[in-house]
C-alpha cells in the first residue's frame, strides 16, 4: 500500500481496513494526529485530505488516494504556519492534546474561507472537542491567523 | 509500603484525626533532607545544586518541575520561580519533569487539605496545617493534585534558585579573589562590578555545585520580581502547536510492542474464564493474558501495533462475573436515600444549636430542598495509557501520570523489585483532572511488560475502556434545611450529604492493606467550610456504601457540594425575597475577601442593571483550594433552548504568579464545570456503565462556549490554587440563572434532564 503524507511517498504493509490514524501513528511513526475516541467524535486525529478536514480514525488507510497533510508537515522548517503562530501568539494550548486536530481543522477552514465569521468558526470547529476549554482563545487565534493570511 | 502503610493507618490524607501521629515523628528526622535524585544521572560536565537545578558546562540549564504538566501551566510557572531567584530568563532554561523521588513530595496538598475551613487562621488551624506538612514529608508522596503546585513550590522553588545562585557567586568569588557579597548575577552571568570581570554559570557550575550554599538566604521581595507576577509565554507551547510526540501515547522505544486491556465492565467483578484462540490466530497478535489486579480483572493483549491489539481484544470471548456494585442507577439512588435516613454521620464544624432553632420554627419560615449529582467521568482527551519495560531486573514506566511515587508502589507490588530498581518517566499529560493520580493504567502496562521478554509494551486503552471504568466523581445526594428570620435571613441552616467516600475508595485502591475509616472531609468540602455568617449551622457527611470506584475529579467534593450549597443559598434568597447579591452581602460581612470577589463580579456583570429581555443571570460563590471565586452566568432562551451567553468570574488566590495563565485556568475550570452541568452523567444499567464514548458523554463544544471574562484580586492571606477553583461555582451559577429566567428550580444535575440547551 502507498500513501503520500506531507509530500513524501511512503509504502507500508497493513490490513486494508486499518484506520489511517493507526497507519500514520504506529506504522509510519507520524505522531501528530492523536487518538482520542476512535469514533469520529472528538477530532483529535484530524488530518487534511484533498483540502478537507478528515477524522483519520474513520478512514481506512487503503481508501486514501490523495495526499494526506498532518500537523507534522505544517511548518516550513523552523518557520511556523500562520495558524500555528497565531496559536502561540494567543497562547491557546493547555494540555495540548487536542490542538493538533484543532489546528488542522482551522487550516482547512481558512483555506476554504479566508475570513470566517464567528458563526463560520463555530460550524467548522464544533467537531473538535477540547476538555481544557481553550475555545475562546481558539476563536481568537483563528481570527488572528485570518488577518495574517489575507493581510487584512 | 510498610512504612507508608503504618503512617497511612494513623494519619492518612485528609481525615479529621490526621494530626494525631504527625508531630510524633520528631523534628530532627523531619529536617533531614532527602537525597538529590539528580545526582545519579548527571551527564558529563553537568552539575546539580539541589533536586531542582542542573547546570552544564556547555551552558545548558535545566529546571525540574516536579509536578506533572497536564494543561495547568505549572511547568512554566514552577520554572519561573527558580529563574526569578537564579537571575535567568525563562528562555535560558529547559524544563523537565524529573525522576520520581520522595524529594519531590507534596507538602501543600496535605496541609491545605487539612479538615479546616480555609478562612480559619486561628492557632489550632495553623498548627494542624504545620503538622500536616510534617506528615507529608514522612508519607513522601509525589503527586500533582489539590491545586497545590504553586502553594507547594512557591518557597521551595525560589529557595532552590537562590541557593544555586549563592553557590555560583561563592565559586566566582574564590576565582576572582573578591567577596561574594560584592558580586552581581544577571541572565546567567556572575560579574564583579569593581573590576568588570565576569564568569558564566556554565564556567562556574562544576566548582559551584561542590560549595554548600550559606544558610539564612532571604528570598527577594515581591517588588523586585522581574518574571513572577507577569504573564509568561508557556514553555510547552511550541511543542503543542507542532504536534510534537510529547504525550504518553507518543512514547516510542526500540523494539516496542503494543497492547491494550479489556477489564470486567462491571466494576470490581471477577473474570470467570476467557477464550483467546481466535484472537491469537489474528496477524501480529503475540499474547493474550489474564489480568488480576487490585484495579480490575480482565484480559491484556500484546500485539505488534495498537489497532491489532484493539481488534484482538474485541475478539476474545470472556465470561464475566457481576461486580459488587448495584445493578442500576435507581438502586444507587435508593442507597443514597437510605444513607441520608441512617444513623451514621460525621460533622467537622457546627455553629450554635440548629436543632433548637428548627424545633421552635414556624413552618412557613422553613425552606427545604434536596439535590442530586451524578457520577462523572474525567474524559481526558488522551485515553489512559502507559508504556513499561521489565528487563535485566530494572522496571521502567513511561506514563502520563499525576503520581509517580504511587507507580513505584504498584511496580514493586507486581515485580517484587525494590524502589531503586524502578524508574518512572513522566510524559506530558493529555489532560489529568485527577484521573491520572490512579495507578491502574501503569499497573496493567507493568503486568503486560512482565510477559514481553524484556521488550517494552505501550498499552493504550480504547475510549470505551476508559469511560466505562472510572474511577468516577461520586454520585451524591444532599438535603438542606433553613429557618428564616423576620428579615428573610437564615437563622439556622443544616445540610446532610450522602456520597461514597473518595478517600476511602482511593486509599483502598492504592494501598489495599490499609483500612480507611473515619471522616472524609472531601465528602463535605464546599458545604461545611464556606464563609457565610449563619449563627446556627451544621453540615453532616454520610459515607454511602455504593461499591463503585470513585476518585479525585477536578475540585473533588466541592464539585457537587458547591452546586447544592450555592443553589440553596439562592433558594433562601428567593424565599426571603432578597436579591442573591444582597443576601451574600449580609451573610459575608465578616469575610472581606469573599465580599470583595462578590462585589467585583457584581460590578463586572452589571448585576444591578437588569439584563436584556429574554436573558437572566445567576450568581454563585465558592471558596476552594484556597481561592475565593464568584461567578455570574448570563443565559438566554430561544425556541425553548437555553444558551449560555456569558460568564464573569472574579477570583482571589492571594498571590497571582502568572495572571494570563491563572485566568486561563479559571476559564478552563468554568468550561469544565458547565460541561458537567449541562449534560454529563455516568449511569448504570445491568451493573455496567451506559456511556462509553463522547456521543453519550459529551462536553461543551466551541459553538456552545460562552464569552468568559476573568478578573483577579489579591486580598487573601494565603496562596490558593488555580486548576480547580474555577469549576465549583459555575454549576450553581448556571442553575440559579435558569431559575431566574424560567422560574424552574433545577435541583438535579445534569440540567439536560429537565431543559434543552442550544
Amino acid at each position: 500500500m502507498n500513501l503520500i503524507v506531507n509530500g513524501k511517498a511512503l509504502s507500508l504493509e497493513v490490513e486494508p481496513d486499518m484506520p489511517l490514524l493507526w497507519a500514520l501513528r504506529d506504522i509510519l511513526d507520524i505522531k501528530g494526529p492523536k487518538f482520542g475516541c476512535g469514533a469520529g467524535l472528538c477530532g483529535a486525529c484530524t488530518v487534511i485530505i484533498g483540502g478537507e478536514a478528515v477524522r483519520s480514525c474513520q478512514v481506512a488507510a487503503a481508501d486514501v488516494t490523495s495526499e494526506v497533510r498532518t500537523i507534522d508537515g505544517l511548518a516550513n522548517g523552523d518557520v511556523l504556519h500562520p495558524v500555528q503562530q497565531a496559536w502561540i501568539d494567543e497562547q491557546v494550548a493547555q494540555c495540548g492534546y487536542c490542538q493538533a486536530g484543532q489546528i488542522m481543522n482551522a487550516v482547512a477552514l481558512l483555506e476554504a474561507n479566508p475570513s470566517p465569521s464567528d458563526a463560520d468558526i463555530d460550524e467548522a470547529m464544533a467537531g473538535n472537542l477540547c476538555r481544557c476549554g481553550t475555545y475562546p482563545r481558539i476563536r481568537a487565534a483563528i481570527h488572528r491567523a485570518a488577518t495574517q493570511v489575507t493581510g487584512a | 509500603m510498610s512504612r507508608i502503610g503504618k503512617i497511612a493507618r494513623r494519619t492518612f490524607l485528609f481525615g479529621a484525626a490526621a494530626v494525631a501521629g504527625g508531630v510524633a515523628f520528631g523534628y530532627y528526622s523531619y529536617r533531614k533532607p532527602f537525597a538529590n535524585p539528580l545526582s545519579e544521572e548527571l551527564a558529563s560536565g553537568e552539575a546539580t545544586f539541589n533536586p531542582y537545578v542542573k547546570i552544564g558546562s556547555d551552558g545548558r540549564i535545566t529546571v525540574i518541575a516536579p509536578r506533572a504538566e497536564m494543561g495547568q501551566g505549572s511547568y512554566t510557572t514552577l520554572a519561573a520561580l527558580v529563574c526569578e531567584e537564579l537571575d535567568l530568563r525563562l528562555d535560558q532554561v529547559s524544563i523537565e519533569h524529573g525522576p520520581s523521588s520522595p524529594a519531590y513530595y507534596n507538602a501543600a496538598a496535605l496541609s491545605e487539605g487539612a479538615p479546616l475551613p480555609q478562612f480559619d487562621e486561628g492557632m489550632v488551624a495553623e498548627s494542624l496545617r504545620a503538622a500536616m506538612k510534617v506528615v507529608a514529608k514522612f508519607v513522601a508522596l509525589q503527586f500533582t493534585g489539590g491545586s497545590t503546585s504553586m502553594a507547594d513550590g512557591f518557597e521551595k522553588m525560589r529557595y532552590a534558585g537562590a541557593a544555586a545562585r549563592e553557590s555560583l557567586k561563592e565559586a566566582a568569588a574564590r576565582k576572582l579573589g573578591v567577596a561574594s557579597s560584592t558580586l552581581k548575577t544577571f541572565e546567567g552571568v556572575v560579574s564583579d562590578p569593581a573590576s568588570g570581570r565576569s564568569l558564566t554559570y556554565a564556567e562556574l557550575a562544576l566548582d559551584a555545585a561542590a560549595i554548600e550554599p550559606p544558610s539564612g538566604i532571604a528570598l527577594r521581595d515581591r517588588k523586585e520580581w522581574k518574571i513572577l507576577g507577569k504573564p509568561q509565554p508557556r514553555k510547552d507551547m511550541r511543542a503543542k502547536v507542532t504536534g510534537a510526540p510529547i504525550f504518553g501515547v507518543d512514547v516510542t522505544l526500540p523494539d516496542m510492542l503494543y497492547g491494550t486491556v479489556r477489564i470486567n465492565p462491571s466494576p470490581g467483578g471477577r473474570m470467570k474464564s476467557f477464550d483467546a484462540a481466535a484472537a491469537l490466530a489474528m496477524p501480529g497478535v503475540r499474547k493474550v493474558i489474564a489480568i488480576d489486579s487490585p484495579y480490575g480483572q480482565g484480559i491484556g493483549v500484546i500485539a505488534d501495533n495498537t489497532w491489532r491489539a484493539f481488534r484482538a481484544a474485541e475478539t476474545v470471548t470472556v465470561e464475566w462475573e457481576a461486580g459488587p456494585n448495584p445493578k442500576s442507577s435507581a438502586d444507587i439512588d435508593a442507597i443514597l436515600a437510605r444513607t441520608l435516613e441512617g444513623p451514621d454521620f460525621f460533622t467537622l464544624r457546627t455553629l450554635g444549636d440548629p436543632d433548637l432553632v428548627f424545633a421552635d420554627a414556624a413552618r412557613d419560615r422553613v425552606v427545604e430542598a434536596q439535590y442530586d449529582a451524578p457520577f462523572l467521568s474525567h474524559a481526558t482527551m488522551e485515553p489512559m495509557n502507559a508504556t513499561a519495560r521489565l528487563k535485566d531486573g530494572l522496571l521502567e514506566v513511561w506514563a502520563p501520570n499525576q503520581g509517580p511515587t504511587l507507580i513505584e508502589v504498584v511496580g514493586a507490588r507486581i515485580t517484587g523489585l525494590p524502589a531503586e530498581k524502578i524508574k518512572v518517566h513522566t510524559t506530558f499529560l493529555g489532560g489529568g483532572f485527577g484521573r491520572r493520580i490512579e495507578p491502574d493504567f501503569s499497573d496493567y502496562a507493568i503486568r503486560l511488560a512482565k510477559e514481553a521478554e524484556g521488550r517494552p509494551v505501550k498499552v493504550t486503552w480504547t475510549r470505551e475502556e476508559d469511560m466505562t471504568h472510572g474511577p468516577y466523581r461520586p454520585v451524591a445526594k444532599g438535603r438542606y434545611k433553613a429557618v428564616l428570620d423576620d428579615a428573610g435571613l437564615p437563622k439556622a441552616l443544616t445540610g446532610s450529604i450522602a456520597a461514597p467516600s473518595v478517600v476511602a475508595s482511593a486509599v483502598g485502591r492504592y494501598y489495599p492493606d490499609v483500612p480507611m475509616g473515619g471522616p472524609d472531609n472531601s465528602l463535605i468540602d464546599g458545604a461545611y467550610n464556606q464563609p457565610y455568617g449563619i449563627e446556627n449551622y451544621r453540615i453532616d457527611g454520610r459515607k454511602a456504601p455504593v461499591g463503585v470506584p470513585v476518585g479525585f475529579w477536578r475540585s473533588v467534593g466541592y464539585s457537587y457540594n458547591c452546586f447544592m450549597h450555592e443553589s440553596f443559598i439562592d433558594e433562601i434568597a428567593r424565599a426571603g425575597k432578597k436579591d442573591p447579591l444582597e443576601l451574600r452581602r449580609a451573610l459575608m460581612k465578616d469575610f472581606p475577601v469573599a465580599l470583595a470577589v462578590v462585589e467585583k463580579v457584581a460590578a463586572m456583570s452589571g448585576w444591578s442593571t437588569p439584563p436584556a429581555a429574554g436573558r437572566a443571570r445567576g450568581l454563585a460563590f465558592g471558596l476552594s483550594f484556597g481561592t475565593w471565586v464568584a461567578q455570574v452566568v448570563e443565559i438566554s432562551e430561544t425556541d425553548g433552548a437555553i444558551r449560555i451567553e456569558k460568564v464573569w468570574c472574579a477570583a482571589d488566590p492571594g498571590i497571582v504568579l502568572d495572571p494570563q495563565n491563572f485566568k486561563a485556568q479559571m476559564m478552563s475550570g468554568i468550561v469544565f464545570g458547565l460541561s458537567a452541568a449541562i449534560g454529563q452523567q455516568i449511569t448504570f444499567a445491568e451493573g455496567v456503565v451506559e456511556q462509553n464514548n463522547f456521543h453519550a458523554y459529551d462536553a461543551l463544544r466551541i459553538n456552545q462556549c460562552p464569552v468568559i471574562e476573568v478578573e483577579l484580586l489579591e486580598n487573601a492571606h494565603r496562596m490558593g490554587g488555580a486548576g480547580e477553583p474555577g469549576t465549583p461555582p459555575s454549576m450553581p451559577a448556571l442553575g440559579n440563572a435558569i431559575f431566574a429566567l424560567t422560574g424552574k428550580r433545577l435541583r438535579a444535575l445534569p440540567f439536560s434532564k429537565e431543559v434543552d440547551f442550544a
